[in-house]
């Protein structure tokens, strides 16, 4: 089997480039790849485009790299709970392209699966529909959209194998599988890393093949952005 | 008026039992608090759960279980999880029965605008576009009048538009509405205490009144 292991996130990230192209994992806070994150917070690169569904919090998250200046474009769905994203969007220090969230997950798994444009009806009669191609299905009209491919993408899993096979926890699934497949280097995180063959392989959700770096992580702070408890 | 409370219970009364649901953040949220026992419902999260629990207690916490408006949850018995994709994808392949979820206006054709007011940050529409697009069944809960008295229910949408001829209920502090097939807002019930004139008043896009309308029952 094809080792895919890597030391740790500084090693997993070492090679990615000002100005490229990234997709990170994660929904709100939830399965967000933090090694990674803090990893690329020491690198001195500028000029990223991140695909993520959010944009982090102030002080985590993609919220981080924001306040670094390191990133020129978000592509989201959300990004609300974010003053330093407010700040930089409204003095046109970033780009940001917002998508609707189904057709953000549709054109990531497009990317992944080799198919560069499909049909969705999400946005019909509105802003997000300007400038595309619309056409008619049995009577009802729908938005041509393209996919998305990144030349990273960073994901987030619970268990992980040497092969790149994992498996995610709760809905710290979200975008994560999806954009394994994406990125032309996929970089996994893992909060536990086993060998290949120690993982039921009837359980795997994302299949090694997609995965080019793995590496155990550390210290997962998993914050949450709304504590809620039943009374 | 009702309190949003009151209007959550209200749209309780839509559901039907062995329904696929999907509750939007806000009043749609507190619907789950009153469907009745004896109704046997699956609440979908689009950020990949169906089968929403009762919020968690402290000891069950557990920051990789979230909803669609990133509160901690628990899962419900026989619940399953899912990527992104496939969340959307079985919301835009009609498997999700009903949606329910807030808006800023609602026009007398069924559009909806509730993502985005001019000159305010914005934040993003989220799931909402694919939400509205997709779902054969939409209640809208909100209040009949913004916070300045101005009507949110208009001839059309002043706000730019989350989805076009979708809205087919909507439930407000003063009432309950359906979109007619040919344009307008049908009066349907009326909060307690609350007058057809009221109403009237309240509804800048075209109000249908057929018959006595009678007063809501919780």
């Amino acid at each position: 089997m094809i080792n895919k292991t890597v030391k740790n996130a500084r090693e997993a990230v070492a090679d990615i480039p000002s100005n490229c192209m990234l997709m990170m994992g994660g929904f709100g806070l939830t399965g967000i790849p933090e090694n990674c994150i803090s990893a690329l917070l020491e690198k001195d690169i500028t000029g990223l485009t991140i695909v993520s569904n959010n944009a982090g919090v102030d002080d985590f998250g993609i919220g981080l790299l924001l306040k670094k200046r390191m990133v020129k474009k978000m592509i989201s769905s959300y990004v609300g709970e974010n003053a330093e994203f407010e700040r930089q969007l409204l003095s046109g220090e970033l780009e940001v392209d917002l998508i609707p969230q189904g057709t953000l997950a549709e054109r990531v798994r497009a990317g992944g699966a080799g198919i560069p444009a499909f049909f969705t009806p999400a946005g019909v009669g509105t802003e997000v529909a300007e400038g595309k191609e619309s056409r008619e299905f049995d009577g009802k009209m729908y938005l041509l959209e393209s996919w998305l491919k990144a030349d990273f993408s960073i994901v987030k899993a619970w268990k992980g194998d040497t092969a790149g096979n994992l498996i995610f926890k709760g809905t710290a699934r979200n975008f994560n599988p999806i954009m394994a497949a994406a990125g032309k280097i996929c970089i996994a995180e893992v909060e536990e890393l086993v060998e290949a063959g120690e993982l039921d392989p009837n359980q795997i959700h994302t299949p090694g093949i997609y995965v080019q770096r793995i590496f155990q992580g550390v210290n997962y702070e998993k914050r949450i952005e709304q504590r809620t408890v039943s009374k | 008026m009702l309190t949003k409370d009151q209007i959550a219970q209200r749209i309780a009364k839509e559901v039907k039992n062995g329904q696929y649901i999907n509750l939007g953040i806000g009043i749609p949220t507190l619907v789950a608090n009153y469907i009745p026992d004896n109704l046997e419902v699956v609440l979908q999260s689009e950020n990949g759960l169906l089968g929403i629990g009762p919020f968690p207690t402290e000891d069950q916490i557990d920051p990789d279980l979230i909803n669609a408006g990133k509160q901690t949850v628990t899962m419900a018995k026989g619940s399953s999880l899912f990527n992104s994709a496939e969340s959307f994808g079985m919301i835009r392949g009609g498997h999700v029965h009903l949606t329910i979820l807030g808006a800023m206006e609602v026009s007398e054709n069924g559009d909806i605008s509730n993502w985005k007011i001019p000159g305010k940050m914005v934040k993003g529409m989220g799931g909402a576009m694919d939400l509205v697009a997709s779902a054969d069944n939409i209640i809208v809960a909100m209040q009949h009048c913004s916070r300045s008295g101005e009507s949110k229910l208009l001839p059309e949408c002043s706000l730019p538009i989350t989805g076009i001829r979708c809205v087919k209920k909507i439930v407000t502090d003063l009432a309950v509405l359906e979109i007619s097939p040919a344009g307008g807002f049908i009066l349907k019930e009326r909060a307690p205490g609350v007058t057809v004139e009221e109403i009237k008043q309240m509804t800048a896009g075209k109000l249908i009144i057929e018959g006595e309308i009678p007063e809501m029952i919780f």
